[in-house]
């Protein structure tokens, strides 16, 4: 058993690099006996062969497949068209999952990017800003699960007339005297919001960091001088930092818009998809290991591809323009 | 009102001084308070996770601050012991490690490949892989899964390895491509003039070069791997000795339910790689999450 283990970890550590980089050493003095004109040809393709052969095995081969069996039923036996797709937008358990998708996608965007634009702007006028910072980026050092786990525990809920363990409920109850104790993950009247919390929660230090530091690349004359006109605050921010930052903004709500719609640890750990939470991913999770069905689970994961390739296709041609130009 | 701006920009008496922090608490008060709501939920899963089990199921967290104090490190010891985390920690490693080293290494290899050397349909080759990058990986799962299990692979650590290698190389090779292709020819012409092959160039110059940029990509990807969840529970099913962390965790909240001494404690050793890489290169570590938030 530790004998493995210790092999295992040997493997691991040493071994993988290790042939890594004999393979190269051995696709050099392979194509060294050639011509050195098949030589320059060979080895840019033999350079690139681990990658292509990855890609091409484990994402583009899968990417088509997928599509194909999207369009197939449960056991990829027959060919049912866009019955799967004409499932998910009429049957109403999926018209939920569709509705949560929506609810995580408007409010955890607005809510996360609202939210960074507000502490980087604060942050920015004091002097524990570095402190500030790293606390409110620390979530996302952390693991979802970790992160559903915390959470789980500030929304505890206990009878009311009990000592409330979770945070929140204690809190709240202290506070206001007639509230009642809540069982947040559990009422379908807040349990999506209480989910969508976890996730502003973590990512909120992402928008700060990267909007924050757009903010400090504003030459501040402009600012000054706006402030030795007589310009209140408010109206310096409305009028010079936000149009400033605006692509800033823009690239921070595609990358978070593209993270959310694929949401997933976040539900799995906390409701697992019960009680009208369930988004899109979990739903694919469960067609394939409790139903079994490979068709609709294939459906709704073209379903994400086709929301996300407006900004592939932006990506390929903002990076792309910046390739060429070298 | 000239005054005033030199005022806030350079207090120098202590009255300028505690005018300027005066009209600038409500600043701090709403800050301040920002932070604390942030930290609290880390601190009551950390404050709890060191109580012993009764006391934990009956009172809040905050109570641990009054007399008598009450602290225990059994949870952890139960945890480790019997839970499988012990297990599932070295797991998790085992994972993420090759998992990171494989698709820098050959990503390294295009990317050089893709900055200074030419070929037929170089430019279009890229643009597929940077359209490859957003491609949400759930669009992979079943015929990867298919796959692995023809292939005996699922269950195994090399199937994972693979797998979150395909899934973090379009990332890689974009980033280190941008980086790779922006070190200055000169280098590579004196090196060729000295006679080295482009075996010794990559592992004698560019590779070095690179740190920066590989320390970034490679935080990254370490923390992505050891924070995921879907690729693991997929590929791995639920196989306990293979299991890393964060399906340990998951299925403990499943089975145990309002087990708060487990899950508290399990959750903070999971934690605890990922708070001691942010805290000692917390450059490299904004860095690379900022730059690979765009993945699939």
């Amino acid at each position: 058993m530790i004998f493995t283990v210790i092999v295992l970890a040997l493997i691991a550590i040493v071994g993988v690099p290790a042939g890594l980089t004999l393979y190269l050493f051995f696709v050099e003095k392979g194509i060294s006996k050639l011509s050195p004109k098949y030589r320059k040809k060979m080895r840019p393709w033999l350079w690139l062969a681990p990658a292509l052969i990855i890609l091409t095995v484990f994402l583009l081969y899968p990417v088509i497949n997928t599509i194909v069996l999207s369009l197939m039923n449960e056991d990829s036996t027959e060919f049912v068209g866009l019955k799967n797709y004409i499932g998910i937008f009429t049957e109403s358990d999926m018209l939920i999952v569709l509705r949560n998708n929506a609810l995580w996608l408007v409010f955890f965007t607005l809510v996360t990017v609202t939210f960074g634009l507000l502490i980087a702007v604060l942050t920015d006028r004091v002097k524990y800003e570095a402190v500030a910072k790293a606390l409110i980026f620390l979530p996302m050092a952390i693991s979802f699960v970790a992160a559903g786990v915390i959470w789980k525990f500030m929304y505890e809920f206990k009878p009311k007339g009990t000592p409330q363990i979770g945070t929140i409920n204690a809190a709240l109850t202290s506070l206001f005297h007639s509230f009642e104790p809540q069982a947040w993950l559990f009422n379908p009247k807040i349990n999506n919001w209480a989910l969508i919390v976890v996730g502003i929660w973590m990512w909120t230090g992402f928008a700060m960091v990267i909007l924050s530091a757009s903010i400090k690349n504003i030459p501040k004359e402009i600012v000054e001088a706006a402030r030795i006109d007589g310009a209140p605050e408010l109206q310096i921010f409305v009028r010079i930092t936000l149009p400033l930052i605006k692509p800033t903004i823009v690239v921070v709500t595609t990358t978070l818009i593209i993270n959310v719609l694929k949401i997933f640890d976040i539900v799995y750990v906390m409701t697992n998809g019960i009680l009208g939470t369930e988004v899109i991913a979990n739903r694919m999770y469960k067609e394939m290991f409790n139903f079994l069905n490979f068709g609709m689970a294939g459906a709704l994961a073209v379903l994400l591809l086709i929301a996300i390739i407006p900004v592939m296709l932006m990506n390929i041609r903002r990076f792309g323009e910046g390739a060429k130009r070298r | 009102m000239k005054g005033t701006v030199i005022n806030l920009a350079k207090p120098k008496s202590l009255a300028a001084r505690l005018i300027r922090f005066v009209r600038q608490s409500p600043l701090h008060a709403i800050l301040i308070c920002i932070c604390i709501l942030w930290m609290v939920p880390t601190l009551g899963l950390f404050i709890s996770s060191l109580r012993p089990r009764p006391l934990i199921l009956s009172t809040g967290w905050w109570t641990a601050f009054t007399t008598p104090f009450q602290f225990t490190i059994k949870n952890y010891l139960h945890v480790i012991q019997r839970a499988n985390m012990g297990r599932s920690f070295f797991n998790s490693l085992m994972i993420s490690i090759p998992s990171t080293v494989m698709p820098i290494l050959i990503a390294a290899f295009a990317a050089y490949a893709f900055s200074w050397m030419h070929f037929p349909g170089r430019d279009t080759l890229f643009l597929i892989i940077i359209g490859l990058l957003v491609v949400p990986l759930q669009m992979t799962l079943i015929p990867i899964l298919r796959l692995f299990n023809r292939l005996g692979l699922t269950g195994t650590f090399g199937g994972i390895w693979i797998a979150h290698t395909a899934y973090g190389l379009p990332f890689a090779i974009y980033l280190l491509r941008n980086f790779i292709g922006g070190i200055p020819e000169d280098i590579f012409e004196s090196a060729f003039l000295d006679g080295a092959s482009h075996f010794q160039i990559l592992y004698r110059i560019v590779l070095p070069i690179s740190v920066p940029a590989i320390a970034s990509l490679a935080i990254f990807q370490f923390m992505w791997v050891w924070n995921d969840l879907l690729v693991a529970l997929i590929y791995l099913g639920g196989t306990p000795e293979v299991a890393p962390m964060t399906v340990t965790i998951s299925n403990l909240v499943n089975s145990y339910g309002g087990g708060w001494e487990f899950l508290t404690s399990a959750a903070f050793i999971s934690m605890i790689l990922p708070l001691v890489v942010f805290f000692s290169l917390q450059r490299y570590f904004i860095r690379g999450i900022l730059a690979g938030s765009i993945k699939g």
